[in-house]
């Protein structure tokens, strides 16, 4: 769905990360790990086509993004930034039939795509309220649904960003919203999400991408990344690896 | 799919969006109200003044100029040769005021945008005076029947200028700074108010009249080319700028966001910046400073119907109309037969209001 080759980032004329290669292959979870300062958002941010890239390829189904028509690539990709700043009073619906934009569905349809979105991020309370009026983590939740209604009946599948989707939500938000993110790839799409908390990444990802000191670390299963020497040499934490109780991925105990 | 979290819901909020969902249904009911509302105003704006016309008057003189009906000559006179022109006028630079402002608002993602308050007016009263001045001087043999014409494209370019420039200065991660989007209108009006008086010293009297005239907009110099010119201008954005209600929604959510969305962000921002300018120009170039219809305007249609452009662009296209008519009226009516400039009441009215909502925003932050 997503494939990266040779890629370089940079950000402001400067050099964030270099040599990144992965495959984020159509029904894959991908979590990208990595310090502050990493490159996580960087990365995130030129795989959207936001930034320029500074060398190397990516391929959104197989064709190089940049050669994608706005409304086209909208139809394939969506992105769920860290934090937005909408300042009017859209009522909670209004923003989530945004994510509807790219697609000319119909009046019926959408209003249909956006109930069960609202559904799956527990907003459907919400539909009437202000913008406004709603807290960090309900605001989050709305923008999910924006982009999930952005991608949720496609014919074809499309690949989701999301840029630290868990930042402001409580215990059982969280893995509310991860949980969707497998759901989403279960039905054919691939998802990518930058996360900070290993556990999390290590239980709802297939795959993880560390990056560290402006390149990659380590790609590949939760297993195979998530190593107690690597951790405490990437993050600069002592940490033991076990095998969690009763699912089956790694547990990371600091 | 995983069960939703639950949660109460309290029974202040089923109230609350009860109103919500009432206030949805209403929105046609409120755009028929809205447009009844500026039928009235041009019908008052069309029979009051120094001379009273009856309605029926007002309807069979309009009749006859299309030869359908008969009129008595003085009352004919007065609607076809002072009123129908004034009328025409103010409706035209209601309904743009009201529109550019409204699409000013989103495309700055600032609800406190509006083009007097930014320099934008400012800005295109320079670019008119400039030509006024400098016209017959730049291009000796321009024509009488040309300087509507000319005045509006001097007017547009100053408000491209000053609308690209303020953007730029106000362009924040977090949308537009209100502080140094104000700011910078606070520049370019000092700027252009020195320049307009440096202007003035070099004009004849009969330019230092229209120079003045500008500090403080009036309908009262309303002409037939200069109606014409204001129409050519105020159909193109009519026409163009509801277009891309759609673009605007997608936009507030911020510059990155739209381009997400499929929305090729710096295409429409270019078309939206020039016709905004061409709009505050071309009501600046006939009309002079008229202040706050942008603001106020499209801020009342929020509250009555929501932040959705596809209804904020025709309500406040209809309610700045219909506002600015009788706002009209009002300055006609208030110390006749003298008549008061329509800027002063809409300041007089707008200022406070803005006042209002900067102390609200300043609570909210934004």
């Amino acid at each position: 769905m997503l494939a990266v080759r040779g890629l370089s980032c940079a950000r402001g004329g400067c050099q964030v990360v270099a040599g990144i290669d992965f495959r984020l292959q159509a029904g894959e979870v991908l979590a990208v790990l990595g310090t502050n300062g990493a490159g996580k958002s960087t990365l995130l941010a030129t795989l959207s086509g936001e930034l320029p890239r500074a060398a190397g390829d990516i391929l959104l189904a197989d064709r190089p993004l940049e050669s994608w028509a706005a409304n086209q690539r909208a139809q394939r990709l969506a992105v769920l930034p860290q934090a937005s700043s909408l300042a009017f009073a859209f009522s909670v619906e209004e923003v989530v039939l945004l994510g509807r934009l790219p697609h000319a569905s119909g009046r019926d349809e959408d209003a249909r795509i956006a109930a069960e979105v609202m559904h799956a991020a527990d907003i459907t309370h919400l539909r009437q309220r202000s913008y406004l009026a709603l807290s960090g983590g309900e605001r989050q939740r709305v923008h999910l649904a924006r982009v999930l209604a952005q991608i949720w009946s496609n014919a074809e599948p499309a690949c989701l960003l999301l840029d630290e989707p868990t930042a402001s939500l409580d215990l059982a938000h969280q893995r509310l919203i991860l949980q969707q993110a497998r759901e989403l790839a279960g039905r054919g799409n691939a998802v990518l999400l930058v996360l900070h908390d290993l556990n999390l990444a290590a239980r709802y990802a297939d795959r993880l991408l560390l990056l560290d000191r402006g390149g990659v670390s380590a790609v590949g299963t939760p297993w195979d990344v998530l190593k107690a020497e690597r951790i405490s040499q990437v993050f600069g934490v002592e940490v033991q690896v076990a095998p969690h109780p009763q699912l089956d991925c790694p547990l990371i105990i600091s | 799919m995983p069960p939703p979290v639950s949660q109460t819901t309290p029974a202040l909020q089923i109230v609350g969006e009860t109103l919500m969902i009432m206030h949805a249904r209403m929105r046609p009911a409120i755009l028929t109200v809205l447009f009844i509302f500026l039928l009235s105003t041009i019908l008052l704006s069309l029979g009051l003044g120094a001379v009273t016309v009856a309605p029926l008057d007002t309807l069979a003189a309009l009749g006859n100029m299309l030869g359908l009906t008969e009129a008595p000559g003085e009352v004919q006179v007065i609607i076809e040769q002072i009123r129908l022109p004034r009328t025409l006028m103010g409706l035209l630079v209601g309904v743009t005021l009201a529109l550019t402002g409204a699409v000013m608002q989103g495309l700055f993602r600032n609800p406190l945008a509006d083009p007097s308050l930014i320099g934008v007016s400012s800005g295109a009263a320079l670019g008119a005076a400039v030509v006024i001045v400098l016209g017959g001087w730049l291009f000796s043999a321009m024509p009488d029947a040309l300087l509507p014409y000319a005045t509006v494209i001097g007017a547009f370019g100053g408000g491209v200028v000053t609308t690209l420039l303020v953007y730029r200065l106000g362009q924040t991660a977090q949308g537009t700074s209100v502080a140094s989007m104000l700011l910078a209108g606070i520049a370019i009006a000092a700027i252009s108010g020195a320049l307009i008086g440096l202007l003035g010293y070099l004009a004849d009297d009969r330019m230092l009249r229209t120079l003045t005239f500008w500090n403080m907009g009036s309908l009262g110099s309303a002409s037939y080319p200069r109606v014409l010119a204001l129409a050519l201008c105020c159909a193109l954005i009519c026409w163009r700028l509801p277009r891309q209600a759609r673009a605007l929604n997608a936009l507030l959510l911020g510059e990155s966001e739209a381009r997400h969305l499929g929305v090729d962000v710096e295409r429409v921002k270019r078309e939206l910046i020039l016709l905004t300018a061409l709009g505050v120009g071309a009501c600046v170039a006939v009309a002079g400073l008229i202040g706050f219809v942008g603001l106020v305007v499209p801020h009342l249609i929020r509250l009555m119907l929501g932040v959705d452009h596809r209804l904020v662009l025709p309500g406040s296209m209809l309610l700045g109309g219909g506002l600015l008519l009788l706002a009209d009226v009002v300055a006609r009516l208030v110390i006749a037969p003298a008549e008061l400039p329509i800027g002063i009441l809409t300041a007089l009215l707008g200022a406070p209001f803005f006042l209002i909502l900067l102390l609200r925003s300043q609570r909210r932050g934004w």
